[in-house]
C-alpha cells in the first residue's frame, strides 16, 4: 500500500484525482510478444553481425523488407497514408523490440524522425507523397544537422538555401548513405530552416564514415546546388528542429530501454552461470548490486518513457519535459547497463565474439544521434526555467 | 494509456470526496512540535472519524470494521485526503503491520479486543524488531523471553530494542524475542504483544545525528507477559514477523523534503561564478536535470504501481526502487545546494538562513533514511535475489545454534 505521503507526490503531477491507466494494453503488449517472435527469428546476432563484420554492407536489407511486410514503418502513419494508423504507443513497443535486438536497420532515420517530422510540418503535398512510401518500404530518410565536432547553433551552422538551392556539407549523417529523402538544416536568407532535399538528385555527393557502431552506418554528405524544399515555415529552423527531435527521443527512448533490459539479461544469464572462487559470481554482493543498480536505472528509464509514450500519443504540451527526461534517463540507462554488462562478463566481455560490445556500440550511438545527454540536460533546464517562472 | 479512473474508480471517488467535505472541512492546525505528539487528540480524533465513517482502513474485511475494499480504493481515499489540511497519522505502523500481525493469529476474543480500538484511533501500536545487535539481521535479536518458574505459564521478558517509531505515544507494540538460544537463529524466536505501560517497559527517545527525535529506545527488566500473547507458534516467530516486515518496505515512505523546484529556486536568488546567478552554473544546471529525471522516474513509477492495482494486479517490482532512489538523492541535492551556498554554506541557522533550512534538514536527515526501512545495501540485495532472482548471500549462521554464534559486540 502506498502511503499518504506517496500518493499525494503522485497527484503532483497536476492529475491528482485519478487512479491511473499508465500502461500498455493487453493488446499492445501482444503486440510486444509478436514483435519479440518476428525479431528473434528475424534478427539473431549473427544478423546484425553481418553489418557489423562487412563494410560494404550498410543494413540488412532483408529485415528492413520484413517490417515494411509486419506494417511496422507505417505503424503510426495514418491509414490515408498507407498507414496502419495504430497510434505511438504501438510504435513505441516496436521502437522497443528493435532496440533489444540492435536491429541493423534505418528504423530511427525514417520511421521516428522522417515520418513523425512530415506528419508533423509537411504540407499536404508532402505528406501524400513521402509518407505511402515510408509505409510501403520505398523511402528510407534522415536526418542532416551536425557539420563538425561540438554543439550546432545558429551562430556555427554554415549550409545555406539560395534560389532553392542548398550548399554546404553535413557530418556526420546517420544512414545518409543510404537515404533517399534527407532532412537538412541551413539558412536561407541567414535565418535557419529545415529542408527536404532528395539525395539520389543533382548536386549531392556522399561518402561513407567509419562510425562506433557499423550496425547503423553514417555518411558525410556534400552539397553542390541540390534542390531543396522547405518543410514547415520559414525562419522556424531550430524551433521545429527541437520538435521533431522531441517526438524522435520519445521513441529512440524505447529503443535504449529495449537495449538496456536485454543487457541486464545478458549480465544476469552469464553471472549465474560463471563460477570463479568456488561459487557462481552472482552470489557476489559487488555483482548483485552492479545489477540492482542498472535495475534501478533501466526502470526509471522506462517510467519516463512511458510518460513520454503517453505525451507523444497525445500530443500533451507536455512532450518538451517528458521527451527530455525520457532520453536522459534511458542515455544513461543504456550507457550503464552495456558498459557493466561488459565488467560482468570479465576478459571474454572485451572479446569481438561476445555480443555485449554491440550493445554498446548501439548505446553510444542512440545516445549521440539527436544530440548528447548534456545538450538535453540543458534544454531541460533552459524549459523548467521558463515553465517555474511562468 | 491515460490517467483517468474506470467508472467504478470515478464512483468512489465521488463518494470519498463528498464524504470529506462533510468531515474534513475544519481546517487543522499543526502543534508544530515537529515529532507528532503534540498533535496527538486531533490526529485521534480524525481517525475516529474516519473508522466512523468506514474510511480508516478501507481493505481491511467488515468484520475489522473495514470495507472489504481494493487496494487502489484506499489509493483514492489518500489522494483524497491529501487535499485536506488533516492532522498527522501516527496509526499507520499499528494499522498497517502489528494489529494485522495479531489479528492474523490471535484467537477471537483478543481480535475482538483490539481491532476496534486501534481502528478507531484509541490505542496505537509499535513494532519492537530492531535491536543495538541486528538492525538489518533481525534474526538475530537477543531479548529473551524465558518461562516464569512459578508455573503460571508467562513469560519473562528482558532486553533491549532500539530505532522503535512511535514508542512514546504506543499503548501496545509486539516484540519479537530469543526463546530458544539453542536452536539456529531463525528458528529460536517468539514473537508477543505487550502493554507498553507494564512494569518493566521503559522508552527513551534516541538524541538523533539530526539534533531531533522521532525514534525510541525500549529496554525490558522483567517484563511478565501471558502465553496468550503469543503471537504464532512457539519459536516460530520469524515467520510471523516476516508478515509483519513485508509491509514495511511499503510503509516507509520515499523522501520529502526539499527536491528540485526548491533547489532551482533558490539558485535564482544566490550568486554563481562570475557574478551571475547560481541557477546559470553549468554544474548545476546539469545536476538540476539529473534530479529532475530522477523525480519524474519515480513519480511515473508510482504511477505504474497504481494502474497494477487499478487493475487488480499485484504491483510489479518496479515499485521497490522508490526509497533507495528517493533518499540518496535529499542527500545529493541537500549537500549541493549547500555548497551552492559558498562559505556561507555552513551556517545552519534558520534565522540566518530561512531561505535554506530544508537544504541542511536534508544534508542532516538523509543519512537516517538511507538506514531506515532497509538499508542501501538491503534494499540493493532485495533487489538482485526477489526482483533478479539472483543466489542468497552465503550464510555462515545458518545451522549454528544461537547461543554459539559469534557476536563481536
Amino acid at each position: 500500500m502506498l502511503t499518504r505521503e506517496e500518493t499525494y507526490e503522485a497527484g503532483k503531477t497536476g492529475r491528482i484525482g485519478h487512479a491511473m491507466n499508465f500502461d500498455f494494453s493487453d493488446e499492445q503488449k501482444f503486440l510486444k510478444t509478436e514483435a519479440r517472435k518476428f525479431l528473434d527469428a528475424n534478427c539473431g546476432s549473427d544478423k546484425v553481425r553481418k553489418v557489423l563484420d562487412d563494410e560494404a554492407n550498410s543494413h540488412d536489407e532483408a529485415l528492413w523488407k520484413g517490417v515494411a511486410a509486419q506494417g511496422w514503418l507505417g505503424a503510426a502513419i495514418p491509414e490515408a497514408f498507407g498507414g496502419l494508423g495504430l497510434g505511438h504507443l504501438e510504435l513505441c513497443i516496436i521502437a522497443e523490440e528493435l532496440g533489444r535486438a540492435v536491429a541493423p536497420i534505418p528504423f530511427a532515420s525514417t520511421v521516428y524522425i522522417l515520418a513523425e517530422a512530415v506528419m508533423l510540418a509537411g504540407d499536404d503535398k508532402q505528406k501524400a507523397e513521402i509518407l505511402p512510401k515510408i509505409a510501403a518500404g520505398q523511402l528510407i530518410g534522415a536526418l542532416a544537422t551536425s557539420e563538425g565536432p561540438g554543439v550546432l547553433s545558429a551562430a556555427t551552422l554554415k549550409a545555406t538555401v539560395s534560389g532553392g538551392k542548398l550548399f554546404g556539407m553535413k557530418i556526420p549523417v546517420t544512414d545518409g548513405d543510404i537515404a533517399d529523402l534527407c532532412i537538412v538544416m541551413a539558412k536561407e536568407n541567414g535565418q535557419p530552416g529545415l529542408f527536404l532535399v532528395h539525395l539520389n538528385g543533382d548536386g549531392v555527393s556522399r561518402a561513407a564514415v567509419k562510425t562506433l557502431d557499423p550496425t547503423r552506418d553514417a555518411a558525410k554528405l556534400t552539397f553542390d546546388g541540390a534542390p531543396a524544399e522547405r518543410l514547415g515555415a520559414a525562419g522556424e529552423g531550430f524551433a521545429l528542429l527541437d520538435q521533431i527531435l522531441d517526438r524522435a527521443a520519445i521513441l529512440m527512448s524505447f529503443e535504449q530501454c529495449g537495449g538496456a533490459d536485454k543487457c541486464l539479461e545478458m549480465a544476469k544469464a552469464y553471472a549465474l552461470e560463471r563460477y570463479a572462487f568456488g561459487r557462481v559470481i552472482a552470489s557476489y554482493q559487488a555483482i548483485k548490486h552492479k545489477l540492482a543498480d542498472m535495475y534501478v536505472k533501466n526502470e526509471l528509464a522506462r517510467s519516463n518513457a512511458y510518460y513520454g509514450a503517453w505525451a507523444l500519443n497525445t500530443d500533451a504540451p507536455e512532450i518538451p519535459s517528458a521527451a527530455s527526461a525520457a532520453r536522459i534517463a534511458a542515455s544513461e540507462a543504456f550507457w550503464f547497463a552495456s558498459k557493466e554488462n561488459i565488467q560482468t562478463h570479465g576478459g571474454i566481455g572485451f572479446t569481438w565474439e561476445m555480443d555485449c560490445h554491440l550493445y554498446y556500440r548501439r548505446s553510444r550511438q542512440l545516445s549521440l544521434v539527436i544530440g548528447a545527454p548534456r545538450v538535453w540536460k540543458e534544454r531541460l533546464v533552459s524549459h523548467l526555467e521558463r515553465r517555474n517562472a511562468a | 494509456m491515460d490517467f483517468n479512473d474506470t467508472p467504478e474508480e470515478a464512483a468512489y471517488r465521488a463518494q470519498v470526496k463528498a464524504w470529506l467535505e462533510v468531515n474534513a472541512a475544519k481546517p487543522f492546525v499543526a502543534d508544530n512540535d515537529g515529532e507528532g505528539g503534540g498533535s496527538m487528540a486531533a490526529s485521534k480524533a480524525w481517525q475516529a472519524k474516519k473508522a466512523a465513517g468506514g474510511f480508516a482502513q478501507i481493505t481491511w474485511p467488515k468484520e475489522w470494521g473495514g470495507q472489504g475494499g481494493t487496494p487502489i480504493q484506499q489509493v483514492i481515499f489518500n489522494q483524497e485526503e491529501a487535499k485536506h489540511p488533516v492532522p498527522p497519522n501516527p496509526f499507520q505502523i499499528g494499522l498497517g503491520m502489528c494489529v494485522p500481525t495479531v489479528a492474523t493469529f490471535a484467537d477471537q476474543a483478543t481480535k475482538d479486543r483490539f481491532v476496534g480500538p486501534a481502528l478507531r484511533g484509541e490505542e496505537i501500536w509499535c513494532q519492537l524488531f530492531s535491536e543495538p545487535s541486528g538492525g538489518s539481521d533481525v534474526a538475530a535479536a537477543r531479548t529473551k523471553a524465558v518461562r516464569a518458574t512459578d508455573g503460571s505459564g508467562d513469560w519473562i521478558i528482558s532486553g533491549q530494542k532500539v530505532w522503535t517509531t512511535g514508542a512514546q505515544f504506543s499503548d501496545f507494540g509486539i516484540v519479537v524475542c530469543r526463546t530458544n538460544p539453542e536452536a539456529p537463529k531463525h528458528k529460536g524466536l517468539t514473537m508477543f504483544w505487550l502493554d507498553m505501560h507494564a512494569p518493566g517497559v521503559e522508552v527513551k527517545p534516541i538524541h538523533q545525528m539530526s539534533g531531533g527525535s522521532g525514534f525510541n529506545e525500549v529496554f525490558f527488566t522483567d517484563v511478565r507477559v501471558k502465553d496468550s500473547q503469543r503471537v504464532g507458534a512457539l519459536d516460530d516467530g520469524w515467520k510471523v514477523s516476516l508478515v509483519t516486515l513485508m509491509n514495511e518496505r511499503l510503509a516507509v515512505g520515499g523522501a520529502s523534503g526539499a527536491g528540485w523546484q526548491e533547489f532551482m529556486e533558490a539558485a535564482r536568488s544566490v550568486p554563481g561564478l562570475d557574478g551571475q546567478a547560481a541557477l546559470k552554473d553549468a554544474s548545476l544546471r546539469e545536476k538540476l536535470a539529473d534530479w529532475y529525471v530522477q523525480a519524474e522516474g519515480l513519480k511515473h513509477t508510482r504511477n505504474r504501481t497504481m494502474t497494477a492495482l487499478s487493475r487488480g494486479q499485484t504491483p510489479g517490482p518496479e515499485s521497490s526502487i522508490g526509497k533507495i532512489v528517493s533518499a540518496l538523492q535529499m542527500q545529493d541535492l541537500g549537500n549541493t545546494a549547500v555548497e551552492m551556498l559558498d562559505q556561507f554554506g555552513i551556517i545552519d541557522d534558520p534565522d540566518l538562513a530561512p531561505l535554506h533550512a530544508a537544504f541542511h534538514t536534508s544534508v542532516m536527515f538523509s543519512p537516517g533514511l538511507r538506514i531506515a526501512g532497509g538499508t542501501d545495501e538491503i534494499l540493493k540485495n532485495i533487489i538482485a535475489e526477489r526482483v533478479l532472482g539472483m543466489p542468497g548471500d552465503i550464510r555462515v549462521d545458518k545451522d549454528v545454534a544461537f547461543k554459539d554464534m559469534p557476536t563481536g559486540r
